[in-house]
């Protein structure tokens, strides 16, 4: 395979349809699918019948899904819940997955105009040695977890795959589940991460509309929208385990781009029928104290329905509630929809051996801060289960 | 004369078999208590050993650990998992998971019987879950299987016994115990199982969804031990419609 490109050379100008050089093409037409779903969804269409019926159903179909996230059934999300809440007892009990992030490094070699870490974004840029990052898991496995999601910023070339796939071997010693938030890889790249230990892969797509995705994203290997799209597929065919998806709801018209991301998990389980899939469901939060009404921002009763239809059009599927939530939110979304809560949540970097003295600054600012004990007391107080480790590594 | 049933040389009194997963680990010791269970199931993967809130501290002395190979994709996975659970201590019995599938988690019969012919060779109670079909329970049995664990509905459905007639025609064909393993929603649907002469009945997601999960832990107790002694008494006839009372055949002159 071929060196990929370096991301200097991935500009404003460059066409963000378009592969570039190195990049691993996949077979199949998952992401012309996904388009055209995300094209054709008619949000406005829906009746409350279409919702009521979608609700009275076993299996949901895409059809129901669509009714699901559309403005017909927001007055409908009490039900929803209550619905959703069955799934989720039926697939997962009242087991509650606990985690938490670890960032080993922030430089990125992106433009994205929404994001903290981005290149142009003058932040204290740093990476944890192998001996920090040994210091980092064994601080962090000493609260119990067994679960670990290692982060890095999009940097090919101060955060290499090598680098993180020592990470993953040091993270080995210390914990039982290893999942990655990375830039996207080649599935050659994948398996040799899978092999260090990594069975799950998050990618965020953050829009599935290749036009608004180009204005946000103006330069470095991001850019690249259908590399992005397809990092799933890849991740799988080099042998990971399971697949996170999720957009950022409120970059675009939120209900096209969760109709999107759902449509792009059940296509590819459809492809891929042993691919544990996730959710995660971050937002960008409406600003408060707006006067102007805004349809496409994203408030609770809004998050708390997609995360409703994404339970019930897949109720096999991890849902993830990010720390960008208050703890509130998050106690009433795990006892509805939610199987995956992160806990002792720093966004920095280095943060876990030395409180306050970081080496990178953090990507974003968390609403959550509760630490493991917080967290889990909290699920135990909801009549449900913390789970610590609900996997084993099998190679 | 006491009714038991013998799994791999061992004697069993209680016909319900429990599931550990799905709830709060705190409740299983009162959950086996009111079952009456002497086996209960528990997912290797979820039991790692140092974690806080093991697993298997919460489960009462005497009661055999019936581990199961659940995250197990294929025979290799399963046999490797099965392998780690020895080791850590959770004895012979295995329970065979293995599933390639994520949204209807329904097992892989051919890995299946793979991975029973490996354990079985070494010495593992092997209990394999499986989709009920003769011909697969059949080359378990030859596998070394001890017993045979078909679905009821798919896990977690807690739909009752959707494949009815082919658990029926494992309990008439194959000599060993017939374990009815998942989609068991209510008490009445594990009567019914075991009316139908099941060896016995797992059941998970039914109490672990439960209001009062030591109550409807012991309903099921109740509803297995009902089906079991109807099937011991020998179930009267049942007649699929009305039978006229002039006979057919009343013009036969001898």
């Amino acid at each position: 395979m071929n060196e990929i490109i370096n991301a200097k050379y991935i500009t404003r100008e460059t066409n963000h349809m378009e592969y570039q050089q190195g990049m691993e093409i996949v077979p199949g037409n998952i992401i012309d699918q996904v388009l055209e779903a995300r094209e054709s969804y008619d949000e406005t269409k829906y009746t409350a019948a279409d919702v009521i019926r979608a609700l009275s159903k076993d299996v949901l179909m895409p059809e129901d899904f669509a009714a699901l996230l559309s403005p017909a059934a927001q007055p409908y999300v009490e039900q929803m819940a209550k619905r959703a809440q069955q799934e989720t007892r039926k697939h997962f009990g009242n087991s509650v997955m606990m985690f938490t992030p670890c960032y080993i490094a922030n430089y990125c070699e992106n433009y994205c105009i929404y994001c903290g870490f981005n290149c142009h974004n003058k932040i204290r840029r740093g990476k944890l040695t192998m001996e920090e990052v040994d210091r980092e898991m064994a601080a962090i496995a000493k609260s119990g977890l067994k679960e670990i999601l290692i982060l890095t910023g999009e940097s090919r070339s101060m955060s290499p795959v090598e680098y993180i796939g020592e990470a993953c071997q040091v993270a080995r010693k210390y914990f039982t589940v290893i999942g990655v938030e990375i830039y996207p890889l080649n599935s050659d790249e994948y398996r040799y991460l899978h092999e260090c230990g990594v069975d799950y892969v998050t990618v965020f797509q953050e829009t599935y509309n290749p036009d608004k995705y180009e204005t946000l994203h103006l330069g470095g290997h991001k850019r690249i929208f259908p590399y992005r799209l397809n990092a799933q597929e890849r991740a799988l065919m080099g042998g990971m385990r399971g697949v996170g998806f999720a957009a950022l709801l409120g970059l675009d018209d939120f209900r096209k781009d969760a109709f999107a991301t759902g449509m792009h998990a059940y296509l590819i389980q459809k492809k891929y029928p042993h691919a544990e899939i996730a959710f995660s469901c971050p937002r960008l939060r409406p600003i408060i104290n707006n006067d102007k009404i805004n349809p496409k921002d994203v408030h609770e009763t809004q998050l708390t329905q997609i995360v409703c239809a994404y339970r019930l059009f897949m109720p096999f599927a991890s849902i993830t509630i990010s720390t960008r939530e208050r703890a509130g939110f998050r106690n009433g979304i795990i006892n509805i929809a939610a199987t995956k809560i992160s806990a002792g949540v720093s966004t920095g970097i280095g943060e876990h051996i030395d409180e306050g003295e970081s080496k990178g600054d953090p990507q974003f600012i968390i609403d959550d801060g509760r630490d493991v004990d917080e967290v889990r007391q909290a699920i135990v107080d909801q009549g449900l289960q913390p789970v610590f480790s609900d996997y084993m590594y099998v190679g | 004369m006491t009714d038991t049933f013998i799994l791999g040389g061992h004697e069993f009194t209680s016909r319900f078999i429990l599931g550990s997963g799905k709830y709060s680990l705190d409740l299983i010791k009162a959950a086996v208590e009111y079952a009456g269970a002497q086996i209960v199931t528990l997912a290797l993967r979820r039991a790692t050993l140092g974690s806080i809130d093991n697993i298997l501290d919460y489960i009462p002395e005497g009661v055999t650990l019936l581990p199961n190979t659940s995250g197990a994709r294929n025979a290799e996975e399963a046999v490797r998992i099965a392998r780690l659970a020895r080791e850590v201590g959770c004895g012979d019995f295995i329970k065979i998971e293995c599933i390639h599938e994520s949204k209807y988690l329904l097992p892989d019969n051919y890995e299946t019987i793979k991975a029973t012919e490996i354990l079985a060779k070494e010495g593992f109670i092997v209990m394999p879950y499986m989709y009920p079909d003769l011909n697969a329970a059949r080359d378990l049995v030859n596998a070394g299987a001890a017993a045979v664990m078909p679905l009821g509905a798919p896990i977690g459905t807690n739909k009752g016994l959707v494949t009815k007639e082919f658990i029926q025609i494992l309990v008439d064909e194959i000599d060993l115990p017939i374990i009815v393993d998942a989609g068991i929603g209510k008490p009445s649907q594990a009567c019914e199982a075991m009316e139908m002469g099941c060896a016995a009945v797992m059941s998970n997601t039914a109490i672990a969804t439960a209001g009062d999960i030591p109550a409807m832990a012991g309903a099921f107790k109740q509803a297995i031990e009902a089906g079991r002694t109807a099937y011991l008494a020998g179930m009267g006839r049942i007649l699929e419609k009305a039978s006229a009372s002039s006979p057919l055949t009343g013009f036969l002159a001898d």
